[in-house]
C-alpha cells in the first residue's frame, strides 16, 4: 500500500508541500487548498498532517463513493459522493478536508508531488507492504 | 425475481408529464395532486402561505388536509388524504437526521388529522423530482401504484394487479421494476404497507431506501396512527419515486458553507462521543431497554409494572447479537448517529414466510417495550420475528404490542378465555398465541381481525360483547384520543402523564418526554415549571416536524460541554446548528424565539383542527388511570413504600389506618386531581381557555386568525359556554 509517510523531526514548518499540493489540484497557493497541513506553531506535538490510508473514510462513505485504488490508495469518486462529510468528521487523522461551500471533500491520494519538493526528506513516498520508502 | 409478467399487467390509468422544478433555498413551490377517484394528477403551485405560515412537513401536511376534508370527514371517506411532506430542511447530506418526512391523514384510530414520521429515501427524492408535497384525495377501484419519474418528469397512475402486498416482496419488485439496473437501485424508494394493514386500524407504511453495502433493500416506518389503513383503504399498493442521482447542493441553499460548518461538527461530535455515551452507531435505541427497566420505567405487562427480572434476556446486549454493524447504518445520507440497525439475515420461523432468511430493520426500543415487555414476553428471537412480520404486513409494532398488553391482561381476568378468542390462549408471555394473532390479523380472521380494531374500539367492543367491567377496561386500555401509548411509564411522573395527555395527535412521546426531568431530577416541581416544559419541549419538537428533522440527533448525542451549559435538558448547542440549518437553507434569518413561534402556530392549528373534527377539549385530554397510578392491587402493592410514602407525606394520610383499597382510592383522587390542575396550568400557558380551547387573541398572536380557523373556535366556545 502507497501512502505518504511522514518523519515529524525532520519538518522545518516552510510548507512547500502546502503550496505544491494546493498548485497541482486547485491552480492556488492556499494551505486551505491542500491535502496535506503544516502546523505552524512551534511547539506543535503533531506538525505534519495527512492522509495515513487507513481506510476508515471508506467504511463511513454511505455511497460506496471512496475506494481503493490499485496502489491501495484511498480516493474519493465524485461522481458517486453525495457530501454528506462524514468521512471528514470521522477521519482519525483529520487528514479529510473539505472547502466550505464545496460538494465533495478532498484528501492525498499520495502522488508524491509534495515528498519532491520538501527539503528534508519530512514527507516521502513509502510502501508499507514493501517496508518503507520507495 | 421475475418481474416481466409484473410489468405486463401494469394498466396505464392516468399521466402526468411535467417539467422538474429545481428547488430554490429548500423549496420548489408545487404540490404535486393525485386523485386517484378520478385518475387526475396535477402539479399544483403551492399556495404562498404554507411556505410563509406553516413551514414544510407537518404544517403542510395539515393545511393541505384542512382545505380536502369536510368537518364530518372520516377517515374512509374519499376526500380523506394521505399527504408526504418532507419540509425545506430535508434532503441536506450534510446533518444528521435529515431526511424525514411527516405524513398526514385523517386516523382511523383518533379520528382527527394524524402526522407520523419516517425516514428511508423518499421525501428527499421528493424534491428532488420537483415536489414539496404530494397530496393523495379518493379511491383507486382496483390495486395501484403510483409512480413518480423526477428524471423524465412523468407521474403515473397504474393498475398493478400482480405484485405482491407484503412489504417485504414488494419493495424488491418495484425497485427491480423500476431501476435502470443495479447502480440505479439507490435512486428508488417505495412507500408501501402490507396485508395487515387492510383487515385493521393500525395499519402502518413503510419508506424503502437501497443499502448499497449489503445490496438490499431496507425500510423505515411511519407505523403510528393507521396511515397504512388509509392507504389501503385507496387501494394503493405502493407509490414509487425514481429520482435525478443526490449530490450535496440539491436543495440549492442560500449558505451552503454553514450546513457544511454544522454537520462536520456534529459528525465529530458523533465520532468521539458516542461510545461513550448512547453508543447508537452500535446498538440503535434498544440502548433504552436496560436504562428503563433500572428506572422502573419499562412497561411489563400492560403498564402495570416498570421492570421485571427477565428483562436482561432483551437488553441491547441480546440483540446486538444478531445486529450486522456497518459503518453506515442512517436511513438517509449523513446520518452518522446511525439508528437504523439491522439484522442481515433472520430464518423465520412462522407464518407464509416459515423457513426462509430475511433482513429486518430494527428493533427498536419501543418495538422492544411493545410486542416485548408490555406484553410480559422477553424472547429476542420472538421480538425479531413480530417486528419482521408487522413491518412486512404493515402494521405499528407499538399499537400491536400494546393491543395485545390489553389482550393479555383481560384475559388474565376472565373478560377472554379460549373460546371467546377462537382458541387463543393470550396470557402474559404466550409468544406463540400473539404470532398466531398477529397472522389472522394479516389474513383478516378470527379474533385477530377484532385485535386490529385497536385498544378504544375493544374496550367497547369487550363491554358490549363479553360484559366486561366498563371501569376496570377503561382503568387498564392503554389509550388516549384513540392512539395506544407508547412504551414509557408515566405513573410516577405527573409531567409525563401530560407528556402523553396533552399532546394533539395522542399519547406518542415525540411531543415531549420530561420523565428524567421530573421524576428523576426534580427539575421541573411546580405545575408551573411542568406547564413550562410542556410549552417548550413540543413547541420545539415540532418544529422538527415542520423542515423535515429527526428529533434523535438532537439530544441522543450531546456536546461534552453539555451539562456546563444554562438549560442542558435543551441541549443549546444542538438548538443553534438547527437555526444555523434553517438559515443556511432559506436564507431567512431566524432565532430561538422565531423558531418556537413557527412552531407554535402550527401547534395552534393542530388543536384547532381536533376541534373542528369534534374534538380538542378537555375532556378529550384525559388519559387511563393506569397511566397516572396503580388501578389493581398488585400493582400497589409493587410500589408500596412509594405510594405510602407520598401518602404520608403529600396528603398527611396515615398508611397503616386504611386498606389498600381506600389507600389506592386516597391517591387515585389526589393523583387524578393533580392531573387536572396539570391541565388548568399547560392550558393557560398554551395561551387556552378552561376547557383547553384555543383563545382567538393565541391565534391571533401566531398568525393563525384565518376567517374558516376562527369560526371553529366560536363554535366551540358557544358550545363550551352552553
Amino acid at each position: 500500500m502507497r501512502i505518504l509517510g511522514k518523519k515529524e523531526s525532520l519538518c522545518i514548518q516552510c510548507q512547500a508541500c502546502e503550496r505544491v499540493c494546493s498548485n497541482l489540484y486547485f491552480k492556488d497557493e492556499s494551505p486551505e487548498k491542500s491535502a496535506i497541513r503544516i502546523n505552524r506553531e512551534k511547539t506543535a506535538e503533531r506538525v505534519i498532517t495527512v492522509c495515513s490510508q487507513c481506510g476508515q473514510c471508506e467504511t463511513i462513505c454511505p455511497i460506496n463513493a471512496i475506494v481503493q485504488d490499485r496502489n491501495g490508495v484511498y480516493r474519493i469518486d465524485k461522481k458517486l459522493c453525495v457530501g454528506c462529510l462524514a468521512c471528514v468528521g470521522f477521519c482519525p487523522e483529520a487528514a479529510m478536508f473539505h472547502l466550505p461551500g464545496a460538494n465533495e471533500p478532498f484528501k492525498c491520494v499520495a502522488c508524491g508531488a509534495c515528498a519532491k519538493q520538501c527539503p528534508t526528506g519530512a514527507i516521502f513516498i513509502a510502501d508499507i507492504e514493501k517496508g518503507g520508502e520507495l | 425475481m421475475n418481474i416481466t409478467p409484473i410489468k405486463a399487467a401494469h394498466v396505464l390509468l392516468a399521466e402526468l408529464l411535467y417539467k422538474p422544478v429545481k428547488l430554490d433555498k429548500g423549496y420548489t413551490g408545487k404540490i404535486l395532486y393525485v386523485n386517484l377517484s378520478q385518475n387526475h394528477i396535477v402539479e399544483k403551485p403551492a399556495d404562498p402561505v404554507l411556505k410563509e405560515k406553516f413551514i414544510g412537513g407537518r404544517g403542510y401536511g395539515l393545511k393541505l388536509l384542512w382545505d380536502a376534508v369536510k368537518d364530518t370527514s372520516k377517515w374512509n371517506d374519499p376526500e380523506n388524504e394521505i399527504i408526504i411532506a418532507p419540509g425545506p430542511i430535508a434532503g441536506i447530506t450534510q446533518y444528521p437526521g435529515a431526511g424525514k418526512s411527516y405524513l398526514v391523514t385523517l386516523s382511523p384510530l383518533t379520528e382527527c388529522a394524524y402526522d407520523s414520521n419516517v425516514g428511508g429515501y423518499f421525501g428527499p427524492f421528493l424534491k428532488f423530482s420537483g415536489f414539496d408535497a404530494l397530496e393523495i384525495q379518493g379511491k383507486a377501484e382496483t390495486d395501484v401504484v403510483i409512480v413518480i419519474d423526477g428524471r423524465l418528469g412523468r407521474v403515473t397512475i397504474e393498475a398493478a394487479p400482480l405484485e405482491a402486498i407484503n412489504t417485504h416482496v414488494l419493495v424488491e419488485q418495484l425497485t427491480q421494476l423500476y431501476a435502470d439496473n443495479e447502480a440505479d437501485r439507490v435512486n428508488i424508494s417505495v412507500v408501501s404497507a402490507g396485508q395487515a394493514a387492510e383487515h385493521s386500524h393500525i395499519g402502518g407504511l413503510n419508506v424503502s431506501f437501497y443499502d448499497v453495502r449489503r445490496k438490499i433493500d431496507r425500510i423505515k416506518q411511519a407505523g403510528r396512527g393507521g396511515i397504512g389503513t388509509v392507504f389501503r383503504d385507496k387501494k394503493i399498493k405502493a407509490i414509487v419515486i425514481k429520482s435525478p442521482p443526490v449530490k450535496g447542493d440539491l436543495n440549492n441553499p442560500a449558505d451552503k458553507a454553514l450546513i457544511d460548518k454544522a454537520g462536520i461538527k456534529l459528525h465529530k461530535e458523533i465520532a468521539t462521543l458516542d461510545d461513550k455515551q448512547n453508543a447508537m452507531r452500535k446498538t440503535g435505541t434498544t440502548y433504552l431497554d436496560s436504562i428503563m427497566n433500572d428506572y422502573d420505567l419499562l412497561p411489563v405487562n400492560n403498564f402495570k409494572f416498570g421492570a421485571d427480572p427477565e428483562a436482561y434476556r432483551i437488553a441491547k446486549e441480546e440483540f446486538a447479537k444478531y445486529f450486522n454493524v456497518s459503518g453506515h447504518d442512517g436511513c438517509w445520507y449523513g446520518c452518522t448517529l446511525a439508528c437504523a440497525k439491522v439484522v442481515n439475515s433472520f430464518e423465520l420461523k412462522t407464518g407464509p414466510y416459515k423457513g426462509e432468511k430475511v433482513p429486518i430493520d430494527g428493533p427498536e426500543y419501543e418495538t422492544v417495550g411493545g410486542v416485548g415487555s408490555c406484553c410480559g414476553i422477553f424472547d429476542p428471537e420472538y421480538i425479531l420475528e413480530c417486528n419482521f412480520y408487522c413491518d412486512t404486513y404493515g402494521i405499528d409494532t407499538i399499537s400491536f404490542g400494546n393491543i395485545v398488553g390489553f389482550i393479555m391482561e383481560c384475559y388474565e381476568n376472565g373478560i377472554l378465555d379460549k373460546e371467546k378468542t377462537g382458541g387463543l390462549e393470550l396470557r402474559f408471555g404466550n409468544a406463540d398465541a400473539a404470532l398466531e394473532l398477529l397472522h389472522q390479523m394479516a389474513r383478516g380472521e378470527g379474533f385477530g381481525k377484532i385485535a386490529g380494531l385497536g385498544v378504544r374500539r375493544l374496550k367497547k367492543y369487550f363491554i358490549e360483547h363479553f360484559g366486561a367491567d366498563e371501569r376496570f377496561v377503561n382503568d387498564i386500555g392503554m389509550e388516549a384520543k384513540g392512539l395506544e401509548y407508547s412504551m414509557y411509564m408515566s405513573k410516577e411522573s405527573l409531567a409525563q402523564q401530560g407528556g402523553y395527555g396533552l399532546t394533539n395527535k395522542g399519547p406518542q412521546h415525540d411531543e415531549a418526554w420530561l420523565i428524567f426531568m421530573d421524576m428523576v431530577n426534580n427539575q421541573i416541581p411546580t405545575f408551573e415549571d411542568k406547564a413550562e416544559a410542556l410549552h417548550y419541549f413540543p413547541m420545539f419538537r415540532t418544529w422538527l416536524s415542520l423542515v423535515g428533522l429527526c428529533k434523535l440527533p438532537w439530544n441522543d448525542i450531546v456536546p461534552a460541554n453539555n451539562r456546563l451549559t444554562d438549560e442542558p435538558a435543551k441541549i443549546p448547542e444542538h438548538v443553534q446548528n438547527y437555526i444555523d440549518l434553517y438559515n443556511g437553507v432559506t436564507g431567512q434569518q431566524i432565532d430561538k424565539q422565531e423558531m418556537l413561534r413557527q412552531s407554535e402556530a402550527v401547534y395552534q392549528f393542530q388543536r384547532v383542527f381536533n376541534l373542528r373534527m369534534g374534538f380538542g377539549t378537555r375532556e378529550h385530554d384525559r388519559v387511563p388511570y393506569r397511566s397516572v397510578g396503580p388501578v389493581t392491587e398488585e400493582e400497589y402493592l409493587s410500589r408500596q413504600n412509594r405510594y405510602d410514602g407520598q401518602l404520608k407525606e403529600k396528603l398527611g394520610v396515615d398508611p397503616a389506618a386504611f386498606t389498600v383499597t381506600e389507600k389506592m382510592q386516597i391517591l387515585r383522587d389526589f393523583r387524578e386531581k393533580q392531573y387536572q390542575k396539570l391541565c388548568d396550568a399547560v392550558y393557560k400557558r398554551r395561551g387556552w381557555d378552561e376547557n383547553g380551547i384555543p383563545k382567538v387573541e393565541t391565534l391571533k398572536a401566531f398568525g393563525m386568525d384565518f376567517p374558516d380557523v376562527i369560526a371553529v373556535v366560536e363554535k366551540a366556545l358557544a358550545g363550551s359556554l352552553k
